[in-house]
């Protein structure tokens, strides 16, 4: 990545799109990427709407504000969709990564999407059930993102999840979340 | 990104991080949104029997600085950390540490000021103490919210000082963002701070002190205001005396004004805080574009660093002041007052075009810093006047 | 910091104020001789008193002089002639005078 990527995720509260929105911006910087990332600020309620933003570049980054113009939109719940014009600012070769069971067209149309924005969807919900046995998209997601951009490995995913969480978490549970990780890299399509 | 051992963090993860191993022998803190996860932090230290220091959950802001205030008296290294409304609430006890000559430090997550009610980040709060006699130092980012943290230590203790010192960060977009830092081993960290000997503390009963004195009769009074002045006016050299150590110790300089791509510049822009990183990002797009155009940024604002930023802007042809704070009422923003009067003062007839930016936590977009820039352009045309304008805000 | 002296206080210059205007000695007020501030000033009767201390005990300038147990005059350098000890005087031992009779009383004495 030879310039600034600016990710911007959709979810509800409580999804884990903060968590998420952290283990892109701790896994980049484990391959030497400069990092930021932050949760839409203000105070939080469980299932409201929210943003969540990662920047990943070469360079240190200076830039701070909110992202209005992504590189990367992800979607963690397609319930927003009626709520929320999830590309908004979207550029113009701009990448959606959805979570839901719609096809790639279904998705495509439903956010009308422009021409040069490439939609990807997997069912990260369904891939986290039957791994992680809970409701948490948001580890299957980075999985896909890794798919999609090739910003970084899918090991080096798992190795930053496994970092981050090793005391936290069961040897059990890390496996399962690697399983949905393989499996999201897997199952993302357009 | 080479040697250092880079990591995320959040600003507030590393101001507590920066007290943790200044050690204060007290902290009293009462918690408030955006500081709140600075003073979680350190009570858990405190917990994790990480540190030695007495931490006082008091009932409020006023009882937090008073029992610092009472602490640092009894000659202790003491800490803590507000925003907004609790920072208003410290209001009469600004001016006790102060005028006690209380090396105590605070951090403040600046944040709006009520009403109406808004949690995000201004200088709304923090301006509001910038007569307190108080050392104020402003972050860019997370990094040098540690960093700031670390010399408010030294700066607040050095002997020619003995004021208290606010380490502030921008709430929210500092505090709560994370971002790639590095931090000095803790030996290293005591090493350059050292230990906090108070002149007269009140607890050495075999040499009995009365503090807090009566200074109503004669210009007593007066006489100490000008002794606390001048002590001010020292913290600018303590700081960029003791900055340039740490610089030596970390490899990251400290400046009392930063400057990027200022020295050629014809267009500057003057501002505090976090918003200075958009301002950097679009510099060096204008920059590619063969613009000469330039940032200045104080990094300390009380003492006021005048001739840095008369020597940072003294070529310029126009120079814009963002403040993230109104002084409603007067004509110009508080930052904005004090670059035009080291304007005045050194004779000097550079138009400053006026800008209140990002109150309440509005975002300063890149198209505004834009914006700014070419303004300037328009106000050596002529064609734009530069008075006070809130940026991004249709009538 | 000059040597603390109070009587040459008012001429200190600005480099002999201790650091945050800290009195650097304990116990000053003894210096203080607030004694001049009275227009009024009690009179003790020793007859009638019991030492029973209320007086000492309400004395804001803490004036009413005690030795083992036993009321043994009035501090007139500190006291301010506020008249509470004989408000609280319950046997009638204390009562107030002028100071213009004081004073025309001690020249008598002469």
């Amino acid at each position: 990545m030879s310039q600034l990527t600016e990710i911007r995720w959709h979810a509800r509260a409580g999804q884990g799109a903060v968590t998420a929105a952290k283990l892109v911006a701790d896994t980049a910087l484990l391959q030497g990427n400069y990092i930021q990332a932050c949760p839409e600020y203000g105070p939080e309620r469980t299932g409201a709407p929210l943003k969540a933003y990662t920047r990943v570049s070469d360079e240190p980054i200076q830039v701070r504000n909110n992202i209005l113009n992504p590189d990367i939109v992800i979607v963690m719940d397609d319930t927003l969709l009626s709520s929320i014009d999830v590309i908004e600012g979207i550029k113009e070769d701009g990448l959606v990564i959805m979570n839901t069971t719609m096809t790639g067209e279904e998705a495509r149309r439903a956010i009308k999407a422009p021409e040069g924005v490439r939609v990807y969807v997997l069912d990260a919900t369904g891939i986290a059930l039957d791994t992680i046995g809970k409701d948490m998209p948001n580890t299957p997601l980075v999985g896909a993102l890794a798919k999609v951009t090739g910003m970084f490995p899918a090991e080096l995913v798992k190795k930053r999840f496994e970092l981050t969480n090793g005391k936290k978490f069961s040897r059990e549970m890390i496996e399962r979340n690697f399983a949905s990780v393989d499996r999201a890299y897997e199952e993302v399509h357009e | 990104m080479a040697d250092k051992n880079y990591f995320s963090a959040t600003g507030n993860a590393m101001v507590a991080d920066a007290i943790r191993q200044c050690e204060p022998d007290v902290m009293a803190a009462y918690p408030i949104t955006p500081q709140t996860t600075i003073v979680e932090a350190y009570a858990k230290f405190v917990a994790d029997g990480r540190v030695h220091t007495e931490y006082v959950p008091v009932e409020s802001e006023h009882s937090a600085l008073s029992a610092c205030i009472g602490a640092s008296a009894a000659g202790a290294r003491v800490a803590t950390a507000t925003s907004s409304q609790g920072l208003a609430y410290m209001y009469e006890e600004l001016h006790i540490a102060s005028g006690m000559r209380l090396p105590i430090v605070m951090a403040n997550a600046n944040r709006a000021i009520s009403a109406p009610i808004n949690i995000h980040g201004d200088h709304s709060d923090i301006m509001g103490m910038r007569d307190s006699g108080w050392v104020m130092l402003f972050a860019e980012n997370a990094q040098e919210a540690y960093d700031n943290t670390v010399l408010a230590f030294k700066v607040a203790e050095d002997p020619n000082v003995l004021l208290p010192v606010c380490t502030a960060l921008d709430g929210f977009v500092t505090t709560h963002a994370m971002d790639v830092c590095c931090k000095e081993e803790d030996e290293v960290v005591k090493k350059f701070v050292g230990d906090y000997h108070p002149e007269f503390p009140l607890l050495d009963t075999d040499n009995p002190t009365g503090q807090g004195m009566f200074g109503t009769l004669g210009n007593y009074y007066m006489k100490t205001k000008l002794i606390e002045r001048r002590a001010n006016e020292a913290a600018l050299e303590a700081f960029e005396k003791h900055g340039a150590e740490w610089a030596e110790i970390t490899g990251r300089p400290v400046k009392a004004v930063d400057t990027f791509e200022a020295e050629d510049a014809d267009y500057i822009v003057v501002v505090l805080g976090s918003c200075a990183g958009n301002v950097r990002h679009k510099v060096k797009e204008l920059r590619a574009q063969g613009k000469k155009v330039g940032l200045v940024r104080p990094r300390i604002f009380r003492p006021f660093p005048a001739e840095q930023v008369l020597e940072a802007c003294k070529g310029a042809k126009a120079v814009a002041v963002l403040d993230r704070s109104d002084s409603i009422g007067a004509a110009h923003g508080p930052l904005a007052l004090e670059v035009r009067s080291v304007f005045q003062e050194a004779g000097l007839a550079i138009p400053v075009n006026d800008y209140i930016v990002g109150l309440g936590g509005a975002d300063v977009t890149l198209e505004h810093v834009q914006q700014v820039f070419d303004q300037l352009e328009q106000r050596v045309a002529g064609t734009y006047d530069g008075s006070l304008s809130y940026l991004g805000i249709e009538e | 910091m000059a040597e603390f002296g109070y009587e040459n206080f008012e001429h200190w210059k600005l480099s002999d104020y201790p650091t945050g205007f800290v009195c650097p000695d304990g116990g000053t007020s003894v210096n203080c001789y607030t004694g001049g501030w009275r227009s009024q000033r009690p009179v003790w009767d020793k007859e009638k008193c019991s030492n029973c201390m209320i007086c000492w005990a309400y004395c804001p300038d803490a004036s009413i002089e005690v030795k083992d147990g036993e009321m043994t005059g009035i501090d007139l350098h500190h006291c301010k002639g506020c008249g509470v000890c004989v408000t609280e005087c319950k046997f009638g031992a204390l009562s107030m005078i002028t100071e213009a009779e004081a004073q025309a009383q001690e020249k008598e004495g002469e």
